[in-house]
């Protein structure tokens, strides 16, 4: 084999082996923005299995900002959502991995296992679980409830408790996850900083306060960003536990979409709510990623 | 501090993780209680009933029921996507670590791709739908392949290039010396160096997979319909057939647990790596 024949080969494997990926997300993740563009500026007729599309201008967008309060209550709730989850798995995940952040042995193992359990099933058992549990009238939860006297309450079906219901599932789900990282974030801290601050710090709050919060901001900040993110990603548990219902007190946008798009087979719309969403979780994406970016040069200056 | 405090803080620490463990497993065997109890029993709230099987036998084997059929769906599209994006990001993986292409294809490549990563799916299943509704593959295990292989892309090239980064440049050079091309580096050096990072990134690829929800339920048909878009359907039916939901769902956990008990030491490294990068 000659040389040439060798650098020609490794210059097709060089981009070769990156183009399977390069098409896929081309084909698959960056032609549907375009093609959402098209759609929403589109009414939609399915012929045979078809989509007929037919230009109508910005009349979608006019659709989604005038006349859909559905998506708009959708965009509230989310927003709630994000703030009260995140807030509430942050506290609880920091709190139990600063308690159990010297567990080790048997008890490590058996814990990890059991807080992976709620990261790794899928959303939907998690979802049909909650519903048995948070039934009125026959949930365990309410049984419970009823030992104590109090009770029963109407979990996912009043409208003034049912977001708390499903923001409190999010917990149930997530806060291992955090708890995890955090884990993570806090053993891989020096010790020897620990030990010379010992001097200086007379309490486990001192020590708390000026110390191991300080060291753990990054992680802080990659996880709860992280968190916030991707809780805009919301849909399966909320489809089984409550559909957004009752009314709109548990909409969240993605439900909005799923439902303008599939049940209500109203494309164009659908396809403007989902384009609107996209652009600004991604502004938030990049947002976030800045923020972090920003921070770990600070510190690194600070270095 | 003293000894005797932290000790102290030590316990409470324990009782509190604890805490949490319980409130983890105690709804999932309240929910594994269910799948043996009898529909009129989980309505009355009753705590303890002989356990039945009957839920598992409708579930399975009666004509009513396609939900063996669901589960075969899931675990073939689950497979077959798993070894394509595991090939697909092994490879890019690799050429971005070690074969320094341009510095905008990476940046487009993985910028594209973080982002992608963390956009809700929901907002591209509609694209799809109507992408594939035109190609006439709407319903066909293609189509949901096709998106589960790209919705995972992201994370497992992630993971992939954290593993591969560990795989000393030094070797590689060395075999480059010895006169191997690209692909023979990746091949006898690369691949075996990284069975257990492509474990570590082909677990987590196929429980996403087989957790998928939002793009099952729009893309899969009748015949092609995956688990938990079956499970779904048992939650909107007239009368909510409780005992069949519980059943179904833990079922669906059996994956998730395996992987968790067998590979815990993979699926950790993989989430962690995966959150944090």
């Amino acid at each position: 084999m000659s040389a040439t024949t060798a650098q020609r080969r490794n210059r097709i494997w060089r981009y070769g082996s990156l183009l399977p990926a390069a098409l896929l997300l081309i084909v698959l993740t960056i032609y549907p923005v375009f093609n959402l563009v098209g759609l929403s500026l589109s009414d939609v007729e399915w012929i045979d299995g078809r989509a007929d599309t037919s230009f109508t201008g910005l009349d979608n967008f006019e659709q989604l900002f005038q006349h859909e309060p559905v998506y708009w209550a959708g965009v509230r709730n989310t927003i709630v959502f994000a703030v009260c989850a995140v807030t509430a798995q942050m506290i609880f995940g920091f709190a139990m991995a600063l308690a159990a952040r010297r567990a080790s042995g048997f008890g490590r193992v058996a814990l990890t296992t059991i807080f992976l359990m709620p990261i790794v099933i899928p959303p939907i058992v998690i979802g049909a679980m909650w519903r048995l549990l948070l039934g009125r009238d026959f949930g365990a939860v309410n049984t419970l409830l009823g030992y104590v006297g109090l009770g029963p309450v109407d979990f996912l079906g009043n409208p003034d408790v049912a977001l708390a219901s499903v923001i409190m599932v999010d917990i149930w789900h997530w806060t291992p996850f955090v708890f995890l990282l955090m884990l993570t974030g806090l053993e891989s801290l020096d010790d020897e900083v620990f030990e010379a601050a010992r001097f200086d710090v007379k309490t486990n709050w001192q020590e708390l306060r000026y110390v191991t919060i300080p060291l753990m901001i990054p992680t802080i900040l990659i996880t709860a960003g992280l968190r916030i993110v991707l809780t805009f990603k919301v849909f399966d548990e909320v489809y089984l536990l409550t559909a957004g219902g009752p009314g709109t007190a548990t909409e969240v946008i993605n439900f909005s979409i799923y439902r303008t798009f599939f049940a209500q087979d109203r494309v164009g719309v659908g396809s403007a709510m989902s384009l609107l969403t996209l652009v600004a979780v991604a502004v938030l994406i990049v947002a976030v990623n800045l923020v972090i970016r920003a921070r770990r040069k600070a510190k690194e200056i600070a270095e | 501090m003293s000894g005797k405090s932290a000790r102290k803080g030590f316990l409470g620490g324990h009782l509190v993780a604890w805490g949490y463990a319980l409130i983890i497993v105690g709804p999932m065997f309240w929910i594994l209680s269910n799948s043996f109890k009898r529909q009129i029993d989980i309505l009355m709230g009753t705590g303890f009933a002989t356990p039945i099987l009957d839920n598992y036998r409708t579930l399975l084997f009666s004509r009513q029921s396609d939900f063996l059929m669901n589960l075969w769906n899931s675990a073939l599209v689950g497979v077959v996507s798993t070894v394509i994006v595991l090939v697909i990001a092994t490879l890019a993986a690799f050429t971005v670590v070690r074969l320094e292409p341009p510095k905008w294809a990476t940046f487009l490549l993985l910028g594209w791709a973080l982002v992608f990563h963390m956009l809700p799916t929901l907002t591209f299943v509609g694209s799809w739908y109507v992408m594939f509704s035109n190609l006439g593959l709407h319903g066909t295990y293609t189509a949901v392949i096709l998106t589960h292989i790209v919705h995972a892309l992201p994370q497992t090239v992630f993971l992939m290039v954290g593993f591969l980064l560990n795989i000393p440049n030094d070797l590689i050079q060395a075999a480059r010396m010895d006169g191997c091309s690209y692909g023979q580096v990746f091949r006898r050096i690369v691949l075996p160096l990284s069975f257990g990072g492509m474990a570590a990134a082909g677990a987590l690829a196929f429980i996403q997979s087989w957790s998928d929800f939002a793009i099952a339920l729009n893309l899969t048909d009748q015949d092609t319909m995956t688990a938990p878009v079956a499970i779904a359907t048992f939650a909107q039916e007239h009368q909510i057939r409780y005992g069949e939901m519980a059943s179904a769902s833990v079922l669906s956990m059996v994956p998730a647990l395996i992987l968790i008990l067998f590979g815990q030491r993979y699926v950790v490294r993989g989430l962690m790596a995966g959150a944090v990068k």
